[in-house]
């Protein structure tokens, strides 16, 4: 299987790469369920202190590509390297954040119980948090403006803020790697934005922060780098000028997205992500998913 | 009759002394158990597991060996089995599971025939009678329940996160198939030491409802196993009290105060209570949730 790479300019942005260490690289990994494979044949280099977006179709398998790297789904094939070592070595140091609709949010827990299990690695079997584990949830909370909700029940939360509180969980485990799935799908403007502040500022104090979206345009204007998938890595590089490559787009997304120039100069982009179980029309989705 | 006779009467006799120690033990480690029951939705599983304790008990019967001996392996043996089958899926979950609840109690139905009391023994495991409890018999259940608590106690955090977000516990380096085993395990070990108490058929309600009445009153998880400890605590004393003397079985009494608690807490709850949400119909411009 060929992998397209863009080659761009050399930038000093790039030149600093080369110094990095590596915090994850994937060698020809195929994963999948049952016969199904998901991912086939996935090389992929990321230095510490990359804020990468993962972008890609529905079933391309971006969030089996996070979960490979979490280490919840082992690889059929190919080497997988997580902060220097297999999958799972390094567990602590790693926060994973699964899709909104993965968690069961009736269960009767409290945001600050939430964020505290963040901290449950670090506090070890057997003992309660101390002093250190509140305020690092505190902070945390803090962080993600949520510290006023500290007592409410997760279920109470509109799904902006419940998203908000996992970044929070995520941070009171001081990972060096964060793998967050879909974490601006579904939120607000404002949400999203200090979503991705949060994260820039992760990804400047040298955490390796790596997010699945649906959102063409948050992943051009907020992330440095990404990566196209449809089961293989399309392409892989800066942000922007991935994103803004009509080619690339097409291949990842099957012809199933739109560039428009709009009135300042940038691009509007509008992704079909339902292109699946597409009905008669063509009809084209601009992709802000909204869960009710 | 006034009230000290009302409440120290019935401990003038062994049997309600011992009944009343083996309710308040059943009821504690069902209602923790039960919390994670509730909220990782193993009720059903919790129903076939007790089920399938039967035949283990009759074989352990036959043979003379102590019974409980025979549910624990029959209960934990079963429980893992149907772990082990929720993880790698085929058929239907809930049609396998309702396959080997029906078959093991028929097994233990036709075993149970073969004994020559078989009515009165069946019945008693069917129904339970606490009150029927050896010194002997306590002693064991208490080792086991507080076997039960002490693991709960110590992987509290653990249990709780890998039932909440398995994928996000299992990321952080939780061994989350291995918590999920040991909850069914525990789950079995809970299930024999009621058995004696309620009965099979009745386990299932000891596990749920006080977690269930508890998930109506209470916003945080530490508090939830709390109330739920004491709203079975309180359903074991008032319904073997009641069971002294209204002269009725006391199993299906403690049972069925906990069913009273949990409809009046369904009625009165400040957040999910029907009292409530007749309130908010009344008023003209209800909050939004």
């Amino acid at each position: 299987m060929t992998e397209l790479t863009t080659t761009p300019a050399p930038s000093a942005a790039r030149r600093a790469d080369e110094g990095r260490p590596i915090a994850v690289r994937l060698e020809g990994v195929s994963a999948g369920y049952g016969d199904r494979l998901a991912l086939e044949d996935v090389s992929l280099t990321i230095p510490a202190g990359s804020l990468l977006a993962v972008i890609g179709p529905n079933g391309a398998g971006k969030s089996t590509l996070l979960k490979t790297m979490a280490g919840l789904l082992p690889p059929r094939s190919g080497r997988i390297e997580v902060l220097g070592a297999e999958p799972g070595v390094h567990a602590r140091r790693v926060a994973y954040v699964p899709q909104a609709e993965a968690v069961d949010w009736e269960f009767p827990v409290t945001v600050g119980e939430v964020v505290m299990m963040g901290r449950y690695t670090h506090i070890g079997i057997g003992r309660g948090p101390g002093r250190h584990d509140h305020h690092v949830v505190g902070d945390a909370l803090e962080t993600v403006g949520m510290h006023h909700a500290i007592d409410r029940r997760i279920g109470a939360l509109s799904g902006g803020q419940r998203r908000r509180v996992f970044l929070a969980r995520a941070l009171a485990s001081e990972p060096d790697l964060y793998l967050l799935d879909e974490p601006v799908t579904g939120v607000d403007a404002t949400t999203q934005e200090d979503l991705m502040d949060v994260l820039e500022a992760e990804a400047r104090a040298g955490k390796t922060v790596v997010a699945t979206t649906h959102d063409l345009a948050c992943a051009a204007h907020r992330f440095q780098e990404t990566a196209l998938v449809n089961r293989r890595i399309v392409a892989s590089g800066p942000a922007r000028d991935l994103i803004l490559d009509q080619r690339l787009l097409a291949e990842t997304y099957g012809g199933h997205v739109l560039v428009l120039p709009d009135l300042t100069g940038g691009a509007v982009l509008i992704d079909d992500a339902h292109h699946h179980d597409e009905t008669a029309g063509g009809e084209q989705h601009y992709h802000e998913e909204t869960h009710r | 009759m006034n009230v000290a006779g009302f409440l120290l009467d019935p401990m003038t006799y062994g049997f309600m002394q011992r009944g009343l120690l083996a309710a308040l033990l059943v009821g504690v480690v069902c209602a923790v158990m039960g919390t994670f029951v509730v909220l990782k939705g193993l009720a059903f599983i919790g129903d076939a597991v007790s089920h399938a304790a039967l035949p283990g008990l009759a074989i352990a019967f036959i043979l003379g060996i102590p019974i409980y001996l025979g549910g624990a392996v029959a209960a934990v043996g079963t429980a893992i089995a149907i772990g082990a089958v929720a993880r790698r899926g085929g058929l239907r979950f809930d049609t396998a599971v309702g396959v080997l609840f029906a078959g093991t109690f028929a097994l233990g139905v036709l075993l149970f025939s073969t004994i020559k009391s078989y009515t009165i023994d069946l019945f008693s495991y069917l129904v339970g009678n606490v009150l029927g409890i050896t010194a002997a018999d306590l002693a064991t259940l208490t080792v086991l329940g507080a076997i039960v608590l002490a693991i709960v106690l110590v992987l509290r955090k653990e249990l709780l996160y890998a039932t909440f977000d398995p994928a996000g516990a299992a990321a952080a380096g939780l061994p989350v198939p291995a918590l999920e085993y040991l909850l069914l395990a525990l789950l079995g070990v809970t299930i024999v030491v009621s058995i004696q108490a309620v009965g099979i058929v009745m386990v299932v309600a000891m596990l749920v409802t006080p977690a269930a009445t508890a998930q109506l009153l209470a916003v945080r998880f530490g508090r939830l196993v709390g109330v739920a400890i004491a709203v079975a605590a309180a359903s074991a004393v008032i319904g073997l009290y009641l069971s002294f003397h209204l002269n009725v079985a006391s199993g299906a009494s403690i049972v069925l105060v906990e069913t009273v608690v949990f409809l009046g807490a369904l009625v009165l709850s400040p957040r999910h209570g029907l009292l409530v949400r007749w309130r908010h119909r009344l008023e003209p411009t209800a909050p939004g949730s």
